[in-house]
């Protein structure tokens, strides 16, 4: 077995990988004498340690990510498949506007269903009465509130997909860009159902649900964070829930952390006295992502699947 | 866009720089829409680039990561200045509240210009891309909406192609970003960008915040290459643009 053959082998479907290392130097340094890089090589034990090392983080899959956006997809499809079906949606631009919505979440789930069976998959599913589905008994009676949840239900997505964009880095078929095309339309829908709800198109401390989890960071201490998914008779992977680096809530005003790089504090990094922005301001230019832990716990989307 | 089309080498590259620029504007005609804003903006275009040196390949906006940081900054850049004079302007014909959206915008598009150069100098210092000069001459700052026989773009018609041109932009460079905080930084405010186009959209035509000119039969929304949107800004700076390296 060689190493170096390994690696160059693995660079060629993965670009990236010698930096997913601390450095290829910094690797065969580690490894000190050419004997001991030898013998250690040759250690299965050293190449789980080497590769579970460049890949922490990462050992979901596309299809796993695409599950997971799909899984996403069906609760919100389904919520406004239930939405309508209730009736009390004002005929005319709202009605028109909700269809529209829902016209998209149904397109979402038959592009991610297909990504995930090109890739020779198993899509997760759902109908009205099986698999993955908005919990009937969860919609609420009256339009107001019905609007409410919808965006809620927008501004989760807006930060899932955030949240797994990265993942997607190197993926087949474009899947990132698939992801992205996918998360800015859910944007639009988040700014138009809240221009409905008369707040602004974009999460501030002004709402009237700003102290919902939706816009909050991290996960009650006490929560499940399994990285095995099993919705609707399909399991799929998610990252292990990183606790010690909780997501933020939407009001961060601290942006651009990278590494062992600070983030830039917006509301005085760039010098001005006094304060260009304020934090509203700040917070408000930048949306937040959620892990997949926090997405589909409890205190968020995870309540609302049948 | 037809390969057949595009130059095959450096040297078609600039011997067909005039021909195949109309092309992009053509592309950006029908991401816009069939409106009279974008057959101002084409025409606009059109006979600024009569004057440009073919041979001028215009300043580089680098490559790798910091190429892709680069460009967002330019379209930053563009985007908060245009929101400034908005904000500078009297006799806008914007409503109050209008004005005082607009004055919020101004504030979120600015902070991403002062984020890109702060995060471009600690990340790759010496890098950075010089202060452009916005030409907005196509742009009537006291007009809301273009209407009838005018020319220019009102308010809200640039508003809303600098937002939906944005949001197409991030949407295509996610993909030649190489360090993955970079990417999470683009999610964070393109999603930002997506909910001001679909907010001015609302204030031109209701309904139209995520309408089937923006969002395909997947519900899918834009995606540009760096070369297809700079071509499109292009019209909108004073300085040439070179995209060609970004993300390479």
């Amino acid at each position: 077995m060689n190493l170096f053959n390994i690696i160059e082998h693995l660079a060629e479907v993965d670009s990236d990988v010698l930096g997913r290392f601390d450095s290829r130097r910094a690797v065969f340094n580690s490894l000190g004498s050419v004997a001991k890089r030898a013998a250690l090589a040759t250690s299965p034990l050293f190449l789980g340690a080497l590769f579970q090392k460049a890949y922490a983080g990462t050992t979901s899959t596309p299809i796993d990510v695409l599950n997971y956006a799909l899984t996403l997809e069906l609760l919100e499809a389904d919520f406004y498949r239930q939405f309508i079906a209730a009736r009390q949606i004002p005929s005319g631009a709202d009605d028109t506007a909700i269809r529209l919505i829902k016209s998209h979440e149904d397109a979402h789930v038959t592009a991610l269903t297909a990504a995930i069976r090109a890739l020779s998959g198993t899509p997760v599913a759902g109908t009205a009465t099986t698999g993955i589905r908005f919990n009937a008994s969860l919609l609420p009676a009256s339009y107001a509130d019905q609007l409410k949840l919808a965006q809620l239900l927008e501004d989760t997505g807006v930060r899932a997909y955030k949240g797994r964009a990265a993942e997607l880095l190197g993926a087949p078929n474009d899947l990132l860009t698939v992801a992205l095309q996918i998360h800015s339309v859910e944007a639009r829908h988040a700014a138009h159902i809240r221009s409905m709800r008369n707040q602004l198109p974009w999460p501030n401390a002004a709402d009237d649900v700003a102290t919902d989890t939706t816009y909050t960071g991290g996960v009650p201490n006490t929560s499940t964070t399994s990285t095995v998914v099993t919705l609707g008779g399909t399991t799929y992977g998610i990252p292990a829930y990183e606790r010690t680096k909780p997501s933020m809530a939407e009001s961060n005003i601290n942006q651009g952390a990278i590494g062992t790089k600070a983030a830039l504090p917006i509301t005085t990094a760039f010098g001005d006295t006094p304060p260009k922005y304020s934090a509203d301001d700040a917070a408000a230019a930048f949306d937040e992502a959620l892990q997949p832990a926090e997405v589909l716990d409890a205190s968020r989307a995870g309540r609302l699947l049948a | 866009m037809s390969d057949n089309l595009q130059p095959r080498s450096a040297d078609e590259a600039s011997f067909a720089q005039p021909l195949y620029t109309p092309i992009k504007r053509r592309s950006f005609f029908m991401y816009a829409g069939a409106t009279a804003g974008a057959t101002a903006l084409v025409l606009a275009g059109c006979s600024k680039d009569s004057d440009s040196t073919p041979v001028n390949n215009g300043i580089s906006l680098g490559s790798g990561d910091v190429g892709v940081l680069n460009y967002a900054y330019a379209l930053e850049q563009l985007e908060a200045a245009f929101y400034a004079q908005v904000k500078a302007s009297t006799n806008t014909g914007l409503s109050a509240a209008e004005t005082a959206y607009f004055s919020e915008v101004a504030a979120h598009e600015a902070i991403h210009r002062d984020f890109f150069k702060a995060a471009i100098n600690r990340d790759a210092p010496g890098k950075i891309l010089q202060n452009l000069t916005p030409n907005f001459s196509n742009i009537d700052f006291t007009k809301r909406l273009k209407s009838g026989t005018d020319t220019k773009l009102g308010i809200l018609d640039a508003a809303k192609a600098f937002e939906d041109l944005g949001v197409a932009a991030y949407n295509g460079a996610g993909k030649l970003i190489k360090t993955a905080a970079y990417l999470v930084i683009a999610g964070q405010i393109v999603s930002v960008e997506a909910r001001h186009a679909a907010y001015v959209r609302e204030l031109i035509t209701p309904n139209t915040f995520s309408s089937s000119d923006q969002v395909d039969a997947s519900g899918l929304d834009k995606a540009m290459s760096p070369m297809d949107v700079i071509a499109i800004a292009q019209s909108f700076v004073t300085e040439k643009l070179d995209a060609s390296t970004v993300g390479k």
